[in-house]
This record gives structure tokens, sequence and C-alpha cells, in this order.
């Protein structure tokens, strides 16, 4: 399903990633491991289509993903990719239900409220669709991104430490949403994490050490 | 959703910061529209009344009260001239047509004017009701006049002295009203039209009381010149002014200056006359307008840093949308669009305002009823001032949206 070949990632001289080839399967879940700086994020924005690597190539499926010009690149993360972040980053000024529209607009799919409402009542957030953001509580905006993410039903989603704001019952809410939801789309799971709750629920695990 | 609806949720998320720009905005937009419609309306006003008349000959002194006076009806007269001069005069062969002017009464407010047939006919006034005149003492009324004083065909009134509401009334000879002049938009509208003679007749009265009252309601006299021309009067026989048409353009050249150094005349161009007080005028409007641009320079800055700064909160809402899929050029656009809703709402709220306040003013002012001015026109230049506020939308948010356009996601998202 995704296929890291070769690639390499640094900022000027300094190399901070060299993965020379992964593969991860449809529906298989990767852990990646590793204390700050080890270059978690950095691997997680390059699968993600966000930062381009240095050299290497990221398939998703059949798709080179930085064979793709800018904005066919963007256009495909909207679609297959979902983005899931440590801080629940909402548009502030919308309504829940508006910010799952704009992601539907944004990725060039059609706006279907019914699609909306359907994923926010499998995250328990049903009655939460005309609420402005600023009016839910933290977890409950985390589990507004993880819609956020689903809406497309991605191919592949990933995941920024997802729980590292959040208590211990949330923390385990969300990732069982997310392994869940993963599981209902087939789509590949991939969180980066330095939380020590998610690690023994992964059996494939990657641990990045800083170079 | 789309890019519309997201960048006026958010501008709705701002409402201080929106109410003062659109404020300011509107401000600026509402007083170059306040002048733009002001000055057009003078400016075509002036102009149609004017449209015929090469040159005014009338008493020395002020050229520009004489133009004002005549032309406009806004002004005093500056004097009277001796028919027989101007009778003279209008011999020349640089004259192709002479229209005299008899000023010097009003009826509540709206000037008697002397004259004949011609004059109307300068205007492309036309009969609504009754008739025009024909005999001495009765008279033809413009729309305006009519409307506002509710007199009607058979109406009787007398005259006052002097062009103001308050003079002494002649309370010895009574107009006749026999016709009224549909609206033509011109100074028609706002006269009361009879023949020369009575004007001097009214005067008379006033000069020999008592003596001819009995002449009182007697036959009615045909007027001298009702149609054209100058009237028959004695050696002492007085006239205001007369409206001049040159035969060709040697007279502009020829007339005025003969005129004005051979006789006890004085001759005054309209249009060179206008023009003069354009220029005068504009010194003011000129400094108000520069004032409007620079309120509507000071409220695109206000727009540039108010989109400036809450884009510094928003970079994540940026990265974000980025990275759901939206291309750079998507957030340039949705950025832009910020700007220009705001400074368009500001320039459809200066437009009403403009509208509104021009309204008001030509409301508050009865003069300006005669001068014509109303809110409820539209120029064309407004279209210009709508297309400005966009622009000035675009300009301000131009910077700002290259900024959004450039946003790195990874690093923005990164810095959690």
């Amino acid at each position: 399903m995704i296929l890291i070949d070769n690639l390499k990632f640094g900022y000027s001289e300094q190399q901070i990633l060299s993965i020379s080839r992964m593969e991860i399967k449809e529906s298989e879940h990767l852990l990646i491991l590793g204390n700050s700086g080890s270059g978690k994020t950095t691997l997680l924005h390059i699968l993600g289509g966000l930062l381009s690597p240095k050299a290497g190539k990221v398939l998703i499926g059949e798709t080179d993903l930085y064979g793709l010009s800018g904005s066919q690149r963007d256009k495909y993360r909207g679609q297959n990719i979902g983005l899931v972040f440590q801080k629940a980053h909402l548009i502030s000024a919308l309504s829940v239900q508006d910010n799952l529209l704009l992601t539907q607009y944004l990725s060039g799919t059609a706006q279907d409220k019914g699609r909306v409402h359907e994923v926010l009542t499998e995250l328990n957030l049903g009655d939460k669709m005309t609420k402005k953001v600023r009016q839910l509580s933290q977890g409950e905006q985390q589990r507004v991104t993880i819609a956020r993410a689903l809406l497309n039903r991605p191919r592949v989603i990933l995941a920024d430490e997802p729980t590292a704001s959040l208590d211990d019952h949330n923390a385990e809410v969300v990732l069982n949403m997310l392994k869940a939801q993963a599981e209902k789309y087939q789509a590949s799971l991939i969180i980066a994490t330095h939380d020590q709750r998610v690690k023994d629920q992964f059996d494939l695990q990657l641990n990045l050490h800083a170079l | 959703m789309n890019l519309f609806s997201l960048s006026w949720n958010y501008i709705k998320s701002k409402p201080l910061n929106t109410v003062l720009n659109v404020l300011l905005m509107s401000l600026g937009i509402a007083i170059i529209l306040v002048l733009l419609l002001l000055n057009s309306q003078l400016e075509e006003n002036l102009g149609k009344n004017k449209r015929g008349i090469d040159l005014v000959v009338g008493a020395k002194g002020s050229p520009l009260q004489l133009i004002l006076a005549n032309v406009y009806h806004i002004d005093f007269p500056t004097g009277n001239i001796k028919l027989k001069e101007a009778k003279t005069l209008v011999r020349n062969r640089l004259i192709k047509s002479a229209i005299p002017l008899a000023l010097g009464d009003n009826y509540r407010g709206f000037r008697i004017v002397g004259t004949n047939h011609d004059y109307v006919n300068l205007y492309q006034g036309e009969v609504e009701a009754g008739e025009m005149w024909k005999n001495n003492l009765d008279v033809t009324l413009g729309a305006n006049v009519a409307k506002r004083l509710s007199l009607k065909v058979g109406d009787e009134f007398f005259g006052a002295h002097g062009m103001s509401v308050s003079d002494l009334e002649h309370d010895e000879a009574s107009y006749h009203v026999i016709g009224i002049l549909a609206a033509s938009g011109s100074v028609l509208d706002n006269l009361i039209l009879t023949n020369i003679e009575s004007v001097w007749q009214v005067h008379d009265h006033e000069e020999e009381e008592g003596e001819e009252e009995h002449e009182h309601g007697e036959e009615p006299v045909l007027g001298s010149a009702y149609k054209t021309g100058f009237p028959e009067g004695d050696e002492d026989a007085e006239i205001t002014s007369m409206l001049v048409q040159f035969r060709s353009a040697m007279g502009a050249v020829q007339l005025p200056r003969m005129i004005n150094a051979n006789t006890n005349m004085q001759a005054a161009s309209p249009a060179f006359e206008t023009q003069r007080l354009f220029s005068l005028l504009g010194v003011g409007v000129n400094m108000i307008r520069s004032f409007a641009y620079i309120i509507i320079i000071i409220s695109g800055l206000s727009i540039f840093i108010s989109l400036y700064n809450s884009l510094k909160d928003r970079k994540y809402d940026l990265a974000i949308m980025r990275s759901l899929g939206a291309s750079r050029s998507k957030l340039f656009v949705h950025v832009i669009i910020e700007g220009v809703i705001i400074t368009l709402l500001g320039g459809l709220f200066g437009f009403v305002l403009g509208h509104a306040l021009v309204e008001i003013l030509a409301g508050y002012y009865e003069k300006s009823e005669e001068v014509g001015i109303t809110g409820l026109v539209f120029v064309n230049q407004e279209l210009i001032v709508l297309l400005l506020s966009i622009g000035v939308g675009i300009v301000s948010a131009l910077l700002p949206a290259f900024s959004a356009y450039r946003t790195d996601i990874s690093k923005v998202l990164a810095q959690d």
C-alpha cells in the first residue's frame, strides 16, 4: 500500500532521515516511535505529501507522491490521506459541520451533509453538528479532527501525536476510534508518537533514532 | 461551503474589526459620491440652462452675477439697461437673435420674468395646461411654481417687489394665471412668465399710485411683442437684460469687446462665467475629494493591517486547509476575497450613504430643488467608484494573500 524507497531527508548537509526500503500493506498499522527531534514528524509529513524529501520515492498504491505537481499533490492528499495532529487544528470561525463541509470542498469532493452527519455520528458527535468549534472540549475537538480525516474515506491515515494533549481516558477513546475507523475503511494507519500509552497496542513499530 | 462563505465566516468572526473597516471605506466612498453627484448634476443643469445662449447683455457689474441672475435666476440682477440701447444693439449684423428679460418681481419667492415666447422655446418648454401668455398681466407658470404654490389656470395673485418673499406686495395690479408649462428640468420650472409690459405696468402703478387705479379690470391689452422681439416702450423704458445668440463665431470675438467698451451695457459669456465658477468651486471640491481619497487609503491600510495580523493567528488554519487539499492559489484567492468583501461592503454602504446624504441635503436646502439636485439619480462614474472599492480590497489583501500563498505547511504544522 505504502512503499518507501531509498528515502532521504535533511537540511543542507545534515542528514536527518534515511530509510532504504519499507512497505506498509493495506489495513496494516504502523507505529513510528522515537524521541522528539528524531524525525517522526518529518517522516509523517513526507508520507503525507507535505514535505518534499531530498531523495527517494513515496508510493501510495500506484501513485508516486512526489512525481505529482504541487497542486496535484494537494488534491491527492485531500482525497486519499487523512491527517490528525497533536492539537485539534480546526477552523474556529466555522461550526463543526462547516469544518467538515470545508474539507469536502477543499479536497474537491462533493459536499455531502449526509456523509458529514454519518461520520460525526460514528464518532459520537452527532449532536455537535451546529456547535462552534470553541464550544467543544479538547477531546471532542480531537474527535472532530478524526472525523475530518476520515471524511473522504482515505486510503492512509496519518496521525502525529494524536493523544499527546489528551488525558488517559480521552487518549484511549481516540486511539480506539482511530483503529476502529482505519479497519472500517481498510486504510493504513500510521501513528507517530512518543506516548507510552500507545506503544503496546501496535505490532508493527518503527523506531527512529536521531542520526 | 466555498471560498466565499469561508471568507465571509472569517469576517463575521471579527465583527468589530469588520465594522471599523467597512465604516472607514464607506465614509470615503460616500464623500466621493456626494461630490460626484453634486458636481455632475450641477454641471448638467448649468449646462442645460445655458444652452443656446451665447452672450448675456445687461447692466454693468459683476459678469458672474449677470449670468447667475439672468440665466440661472439665482442671483440678484446687476441693474437695468435702456430698452432703446438694447434695440439699437440688436440691429448689429453679428446678432442672430436676442430675447429680452425684465426681472424685478416675485411671487412667494418665485421670480416673475417679463419676456417673450422665444424664451420658452429656448428651453423647449411645452404648455401642459391652458395656454401661453399673450395679454399684459397674463402669466404662464413653470411646473414647479404651480405645484408648490398650488396655483391653477384661472387663479389670480399679486406680485411682490424684489426677489425675496418678504417684500411688499404690489396690491394694485393682479396677475392672471392663463397657462402652466410641463416640467422640463430647466429654469422654466421655477419661473412665472409674462410680457415685459406686464412688469412695466405693475411698476408704473407703483409710481403713479392711485391715479390710474380705475383702469383695473378693464379690457385686457395684447402685448406688443409677446411672441418674439422687443416690446414698444417709451423713452425711459428699461429691461434687465437680453440673451443673445450669435450669427457666427465672429460674434464671440467682436461683440463682447464692442459692448463693454462702447456702451453703458455689459456683455458676459455664460460658458466662460460658469467655467470660472467651477474653477472657483473646484479648489474646495478638490480639497474635499483629496480628503476622501485619504480616508479610502487609510481604510485600505487598516484592512491590510487587520488581514495581516489575523493571518498570523490563522497560519495554522491556512496550513490545515493546505493539508486538506487546498492548493496555494486557492488560499491566495481566499484572502483576496476577504479583502474584497470588506471593501465591497464599504462601497455599497457608502453608495447608499452618499445618495441618502445628497437627498437629505437636497431636501434641507430649498434652493437645491431649483438647481435640480436630487439623491435619486445615478451617474456612470459611480460604477467606477464601486470598482475602485473592489480595487482597494484587492490591493490591501495582496500582501497578506501572498504570504498565505507561501505558507509552508510542514513547518507550521511541526511547530506544535
